[in-house]
């Protein structure tokens, strides 16, 4: 069975998101229950960083797709960072970059939103 | 569809369930990488199925786990070709159009983006139904081209 698992630091008022292993069908629940809980705590500044995850599919990427509205309606955001560039790949055939922030690396991220 | 050898085909069958979905992937890997298809390629074929599967398990089978997923590797210097089965609803690919992601996201869909994925990284992507009876995916990759 695909090993996935996350794992979320508080940065202030961001949270931080990391991601370990392999995001398919099966494990993207995992993820979604991390954005659920999030949102219930009203934690809309969220970075994920990709810096440890092995393999990306579809039904993993549609669980950004699934809840960026919601977090942008509360003026929060999802950022994306540390990505591998066969992950990278994965979100630009989809068209994500147009979407979604992605950045080299987490502290850029952190910085976008206290800039902001 | 060039068949190399009737005894170099290899065959898994797994249950639609999503936790089968690794293993699938590594049968594929391990087929992939013995036709000495590189590791980048490899990869994308992987994905490629990985959708292939998922969909079936979604639509074809609902999320019942009791359906049955055949998938078939046969190669030859030039192919590496992957055929997947399932008995489940049959699918009309016909009606699932590439998708618009601005759409998509103010409408929360997702379903397409895994067919547009299929289509993107494979070399022919081909679809047979017999309502009632079964459904194949047939997934192909040009090896020579890499």
């Amino acid at each position: 069975m695909a090993e996935f698992s996350t794992s979320i630091k508080e940065m202030g008022e961001i949270s931080v998101i990391n991601l370990k292993g392999f995001l398919d069908a099966h494990t993207a629940p995992a993820l979604e229950n991390n954005f659920t809980q999030l949102i219930n705590d009203k934690k809309y500044k969220i970075v994920v960083n990709f810096q440890d995850l092995a393999y990306i599919s579809s039904a993993g990427l549609g669980v950004f797709m699934a809840y960026i509205e919601n977090i942008r309606d509360n003026k929060g955001d999802i950022k994306l960072t540390n990505m591998s560039d066969k992950v990278f790949n994965i979100f630009d055939l989809l068209g994500f970059p147009l979407l979604y922030e992605i950045y080299k690396n987490e502290d850029e991220a952190l910085k976008k939103f206290s800039g902001s | 569809m060039s068949v190399r050898n009737k005894n170099s085909i290899s065959e898994l069958r797994v249950k639609s369930k999503t936790e089968n979905l690794s293993r699938i992937r590594d049968f594929v890997s391990l087929n992939a990488h013995e036709a000495g298809i590189p590791d980048a390629v490899v990869e994308n074929i992987m994905l490629a199925v990985d959708e292939a599967c998922t969909n079936i398990i979604k639509h074809a089978y609902n999320l019942s786990p009791e359906g049955e997923i055949i998938i078939k590797i046969d190669y030859d210097e030039e192919k590496f070709i992957v055929t997947i089965i399932d008995y489940g609803k049959s699918f009309e690919p016909d009606r699932v159009p590439l998708p618009d992601l601005q759409k998509y996201y103010r409408e929360h869909r997702v379903g397409g983006l895994g067919m547009y994925l299929m289509k993107s990284l494979m070399d022919d992507v081909e679809y047979i139904s017999i309502p009632g009876k079964y459904n194949q995916v047939l997934l192909s990759k040009n090896i020579r081209s890499g």
